[in-house]
Order: structure tokens, then sequence, then C-alpha cells
């Protein structure tokens, strides 16, 4: 969840982000109790309901009690409303908030074992995106990539002729932005 | 002081105000079972452990207190999810214990363990691990008030062998602190006032009056309301009884097996009053095809529930009653005048509701010479021959809607079943937990065989406990509801639906129970049976109706089907029901 620290981002990067969405994803984020068995409650009430979960990502707040989840999930065929309803029923979940592209800032990280027979090449797509190279051996390097979601999807396809032989992306995480309106009460998502 | 966790956690039941509870004792919940000797909590002892549960379903719904159940772990933890599961459908409070192997074996597949937290995880309203027997009783502080607020249902609490015996230092917290869950019950003026206007103006309101009343104890705030603005009433299965069923604005059940009034009123209304109630398919029919022109106001203490189904066009989040108390107080003149004089003309209605009502009222024939014996005559005579406050508890099948269609419901709480669920077996646990609320109260439960047959061993805890329940099985030798859709749908290919009417023979069955057992075979004998069976107040009663195999349940709107193509069956006029007189 740190992967935001360290790199350096581009003023557009750093911008209220309002790239074009996939028109069936929205994005929560929920304040949860850091308690045993928490995310397992919001992964069971997704499978119960028929919610499907695009990706999570889930860490500690600075208050060490509470952790910060973002679920970004794939709303079609399924009421906005009834997901953000259910999830605040749980007894764990202190408050769930929708985050709104245009009002939010998103990151996703991004580590990837590619070919990089070319290192001065590889160098040069992911120095587009802000990443840097972590580690080299054998004609294969290790970057890492910080960026919107969207933005990482393009590096992804960039560097796929390289030969992408492991992938992990961490799934979005988002904050509002600081001149968005707080729609949420209690605790800010 | 200085308590192992068994000792706090009956202690912690203690301040919670639990005087009865229902269980069976294991391996791993055995350190409980030691202090249970010394508690002043009554302990019914189960012979299985689903009856646990479901006695402490019946207990809850009679008292409005919640059900406390106890059992071990593994088997006894997985036996007892059929009634959390019923319990989470038809949110009853319960408090149910469940022993755990020790920590230090959790995940090792040790003897009797299961991940209990994990499979009732999704049947639970909440569900708790305990790891520290210092937090016992905060535990148990936070699990009644989870169970018994906002939208009641059922918690579970896993205790560790280990966590039993340890030591811990006893107190009692003050209150809960429970950041995430703050239930909303009081109510946005400003729905309120849009609700006022809906009723003002509609031509043909129905309230739709659910469960969430009776949990919310908004009966008498109900008939206030219904009587203050002349509208009639639909009470659903789980709401029957919260509205008396002789007055004059009582519809009575809609639904699948509803009676043609009450189904086609909702369907034709153009306001629906919605009081606790959630839109459950089995009354909407094809959700698509529901009420077409009706306004809806939704009044319901779980926001989920608004929209979930049908969209609102008004949704107050909040308690029933007070929410049912400040459409009173909006409604009222401040004036003095009637508060029907600011409301539409309704009185053409009015009359058309009045014309559905004699032209399809509910009906059988139970032919002279008493063969052969028609279920709802039993239920008829059960009716008029017990006190009119006899708690009546049903399984689930046919006997269950001939008993929630033929009954006189008159009082609240006096109506316990499994709505939601659905769970066959239900009857007699629950009809034996009611017993043990209202010790003061005629309890019957009307079974059908094939229920009886799946939970009957519970009277064997009756007898032995000296809860004199009464059960009358409508023994038509069949899984009854599903032999009807069998004849109805899959044109009369009976598929694994015949029991045999004489294995088990149930007379002698209930005595080897230490019940009486009673058959009755003609309409004759139903009376005296009845009678017969009132008169015994030191055992339970069984009588065993044999009822007629092909008699089935009028009316009927197919699932999934729209509730305008009700079927009224071979007593009604079906073609006047469906062209005739309804207006469009």
């Amino acid at each position: 969840m740190s992967g935001a620290q360290g790199t350096n981002l581009s003023p557009e990067e750093t911008a209220v982000v309002s790239l074009p969405q996939e028109p069936d994803l929205h994005i929560f984020a929920a304040i949860v109790e850091n308690k045993f068995g928490v995310l397992a409650r919001i992964a069971g009430l997704f499978s119960r309901r028929g919610f499907n979960i695009f990706s999570l990502a889930v860490a500690p707040t600075a208050d060490p009690e509470y952790s910060r989840i973002t679920i970004v999930v794939d709303v079609h065929n399924t009421d906005v409303n009834q997901i953000a309803k259910q999830l605040d029923k749980l007894v764990n979940v202190i408050n769930i908030s929708e985050l709104h592209p245009s009002d939010s800032l998103e990151r996703e990280l991004m580590l990837a074992r590619v070919g990089a027979v070319d290192l001065e090449a590889v160098t040069d797509v992911i120095s587009e995106y802000g990443g840097e190279v972590l580690d080299q051996a054998d004609g294969e390097a290790i970057v890492s990539v910080s960026a919107h979601p969207d933005r990482l999807d393009r590096c992804e396809r960039q560097l796929r002729p390289f030969g992408l032989h492991v992938l992990q992306r961490t799934g979005r995480i988002a904050l509002r932005a600081l001149d968005a309106d707080e729609p949420a009460v209690g605790m800010t998502a | 002081m200085e308590l192992t966790g068994a000792q706090a956690l009956m202690r912690s039941l203690e301040m919670s105000g639990v005087e009865v509870m229902f269980g069976l004792p294991g391996g791993a919940i055995l350190p409980v079972y030691d202090p249970v000797l010394d508690s002043s909590i009554r302990h019914v002892l189960v012979r299985h452990e689903q009856g646990a549960g479901h006695m402490a379903q019946g207990y809850a719904h009679v008292t409005g207190k919640p059900g406390v159940a106890m059992v071990t772990s593994g088997p006894a933890a997985t036996n007892i999810v059929t009634p959390l599961c019923d319990a989470f459908m038809d949110s009853i409070p319960l408090v149910v214990v469940t022993g755990q192997v020790a920590m230090s074996a959790i995940g090792s597949d040790a003897f009797q363990e299961c991940d209990t937290t994990g499979i009732t995880m999704a049947v639970t309203k909440h569900n708790y691990l305990v790891t520290d027997p210092a937090d016992i009783p905060r535990i148990v502080a936070e699990a009644f008030h989870i169970a018994t607020t906002g939208r009641p249902g059922p918690v579970l609490i896993d205790l560790p062998k280990d966590v039993s015996n340890a030591m811990m230092t006893w107190y009692w917290p003050d209150s809960v602190d429970l950041p995430g869950y703050q239930p909303q019950r009081d109510v946005d003026a400003a729905a309120i006032a849009e609700a006022v206007q809906l009723i003002r103006t509609a031509e043909r309101p129905v309230i739709y009056a659910g469960g969430g009343l009776l949990k919310a104890r908004a009966a008498e705030a109900l008939r206030e309301l219904a009587e203050m603005c002349d509208i009639h009433v639909v009470t659903t299965l789980m709401a029957r009884g919260v509205f008396p069923d002789r007055h004059r604005l009582c519809l009575g059940m809609p639904g699948m097996h509803g009676n043609y009034t009450a189904v086609t009123a909702m369907q034709q209304a153009d306001l629906l009053i919605n009081l606790g109630a959630r839109f459950d398919d089995r009354v909407t029919g094809n959700p698509a095809h529901f009420a077409p022109d009706a306004k809806v106001i939704h009044v319901d203490i779980d926001p989920a529930e608004h929209g979930k189904v049908r969209v609102p066009d008004v949704a107050i989040v909040g308690d029933a009653k007070v929410a049912v108390e400040a459409l009173i107080a909006a409604l009222r003149p401040s004036d003095g005048s009637a508060a029907t004089d600011a409301l539409a003309d309704r009185s053409a209605w009015k009359s058309t509701v009045s014309g559905w009502q004699e032209q399809f009222p509910l009906s059988y024939d139970q032919p002279s010479g008493g063969h052969p014996l028609k279920p709802q005559y039993v239920v008829e005579q059960l009716r008029d021959h017990t006190p009119d406050d006899t708690i009546v508890v049903a399984g689930v099948g046919q006997h269950q809607m001939w008993a929630s269609q033929f009954w006189q419901f008159d009082y609240p709480y006096t109506w316990v079943n499994s709505g939601g669920l659905g769970t066959m077996g239900f009857a007699v646990p629950a009809a034996i937990g009611a017993k043990v609320g209202r010790p003061d109260r005629t309890v019957w439960a009307i079974d059908g065989d094939g229920c009886f047959q799946m939970t009957a061993q519970e009277l064997i805890s009756a007898s032995a406990e000296n809860i004199p329940v009464k059960v009358g099985i409508l023994n038509n030798a069949y899984l009854g509801m599903v032999r009807q859709w069998q004849e109805l749908f899959y044109a009369e290919r009976y598929s694994e639906v015949y029991l045999s009417a004489d294995h088990p023979d149930y007379v002698g069955w209930a005595e080897a129970m230490g019940c009486v057992g009673i058959r009755v075979e003609s309409a004759e004998e139903v009376v005296p049976a009845i009678t017969k069976a009132n008169a015994v107040n030191d055992r339970p009663v069984v009588i065993d109706f044999r009822v007629d195999t092909d008699e089935k349940v009028y009316p009927m709107v197919p699932a999934g089907g729209s509730n305008d193509d009700i079927i009224l069956g071979p007593e009604g006029d079906a073609d006047a029901a469906l062209k005739g007189t309804a207006p469009s």
C-alpha cells in the first residue's frame, strides 16, 4: 500500500484524475474495524449477494484499530445503493462511501518481471510512467510502476512485447480529492 | 472476583436478563455446562441441536425477548445452522453459544472441530470467536445488543474450550461501544410529510403490514392509524395477528396463498403503505407485475430493504412504531375534525373491496358423513374450541397455509411460523419454546406429517421437562405441498412424495415419547378429540388427524406469475375472479 511513496509523480498524475472509466466499475472506500475475519465478512457478503469484486485493497489506517478498504465493484446488473447499504450493515464496517472518479485520486502499484534484453527500451517505457527498475539479471528486469490504473493498463500493454513473465498489480486505492465534497458522515473515507 | 471463562459466560447471560436457555452439552462446551448447575437460568435439554435453535426462536417470537441456545462444537454447531438461518430470514433475536476446540487446536482438523464462525457468517447478523476470557462480558453484552436492536437477528458466540477454562477478572460493561453499528430508530420528518401527502390523495390505499410491526411492538399504533384513516390492512404471513382478523378493515393474508381480496386489493391499489415488510416474492409474485399502479411508502428499520425489490416513492428508515406514531401525529387534524375529512373520497374503492370479500371468501367443502376429513375443517374446529389467545405454531407446507388462512388471529404474538426460510420441522420445537415462554397460554402446533417426522423427537424433551404443548398433525400421508405442485404443474406425476398414512403409527410414537396420542379419522371425531386434548395439562398431546390427501391450498398464484392470475380453486368462481368484477 506504500507504492505511491518514493516515486516521482508527474504533474499530470497528481492532478485530479478524470480519465475515462469503464462504465460499470464503481469505487467504494470503507473504513472497517481491524478485526479477525472482517475481510471474510466482506468477501462473503459480495459473494452471497451476487456482487462482483473487480479489485480489493486493504491495509491499516494511520490508526491501527481500523483498516481502509478500497473495493472496485463491477456493478453490471447490480444496484449501487444496495452494495453500499448491505456493506454498511456489517457490524465491523464503520462507514462506506462511493468515490466518484471525477472527485478522486486513484493509484495502483504494479510489479512486473519483464524481458529486458534491451534494458534501455524497457526503462524508456516505464520512465514515462514514473516507474523504476528494481532488479536486473540474465536479460530480465523487475520493474515497479505506480500510476492511475488506466495509465497502468497502457504501461502494461507497452511492456507486453518485451515479455511479461510475471505480473502483479495491487488493485486500485483511491482518496477523495481535497476540493471534493464530503458525502459521508462519521469517519472520513 | 476471579472467574473461569465458563463462569463468566453464565454470569454474563444472567446479567443480560436470560431466564431460559435451550441446549445440549458436549466435549468443547463441557466447561460451561458445569456452572449451568449453579445458575438461575433454566436450561431445557433438547434431543437434537436443531431443536434448541427452533425452541429459542419460538420463545423469542412469543415473548419479544431474545432466545438463547447453547451447544457444543462441530456437528452440534452445524446442526444449529438451520435455526440460525431461519432466524436471520425472519429477523428473530437469538444469541447462540457454541463450544469450540481449544485455540491451540483450531485449524488442525481436531475432533469435532469445524469453522463455526466461517460457516455461520452468512446466516448471522454478527458472530464472534472469543480468544480471551476477559472479552466474554463485553462480547455477550454486544451480542444481546446487536440481536435485539435495529433489525433483530441471530448472533453467534464461538467459545474455545481453553478460553472457557482460563481465568478472568469479572466485570460487567455499562454500555456497548460499536462504532459501526448505529441503527436508526427515529424517522425523518420530511419523509413523514411526503408520506402524509401520498396518504391524503390516495383513492385506493392499502396498508401492507409486515413482521417488522410485531418486532417494533406496534400493533396498537397500527390499529390507530388504520382506523383514523379508514384504510384496509393486509397482514403478511409474518404479521398475522398484528391486526385483528375480525376487524372490519382487515383483509387477511396476501400472497401466493392469500385470499382473493387481499391479493387483488394490493394489486389494484394506488398506494401501498408498507410497514415493516420486505416485498417478499411470496407476496409480490413476479415483481415486474406487482401492484403496477401503486405508489409506495416503505417503512423499514433496515435501509437496505428500500429499493431491494421495489423502489419506494417515500422511504422511511426507522422503527416501525416510531414511524406509525409519527404518521398518526401528522395525519391527525389539530381542530378535532375527523382525519378522514382531509383524505380523498374512497367510497368507490371500499365498495369494490367489500364486493370482493362477499364474492370470493376462502372456502372448502366438508362433505356430510364426515369423510373424507378436510384439513381446513380441522383448523376451524381447533380455532373454535380453544381459547381466543391460543398460540398457534406451524411448520411449513399446506398445513401452514391452511392454519394461516382459517385461524382467526385477533391478538399479536399468537402466530409462530417459519416464513422466509420455510423450515420443515419448525413447529414442534418452536411450540415447545413458545410454551416455555408463555406457560399461561394454550399452545397448539398445527403440523404436517412430513414436518412432524423431522423434529418429533423434541416431544421427548417436552415430556421430560413437563412442557405440555399440543400437536395436531394434518396427516395426508404425503409431502402435501410438493404433491400439490406435482399435480398442478407436473401432470400429476407424483415423484417421491408419498409418506404412508400408517408408518409411523403416530399414536404409538406419541405414547412412546410420553405424550397422549389420539387418532381422528372423521369429522365427527374432531371436536371430542380437541376437547380431550385441551383437558390434558400434565404432558404433551399429539392428535393424528387423517385428512383428505387430495385437498389443495387455494387460492394460489403460481410461482413467478402475476398476482392478476390468481387461481381460486374448485370452490371459487375463477372466471368471474379473473375477468368479471375486477376493475383494471
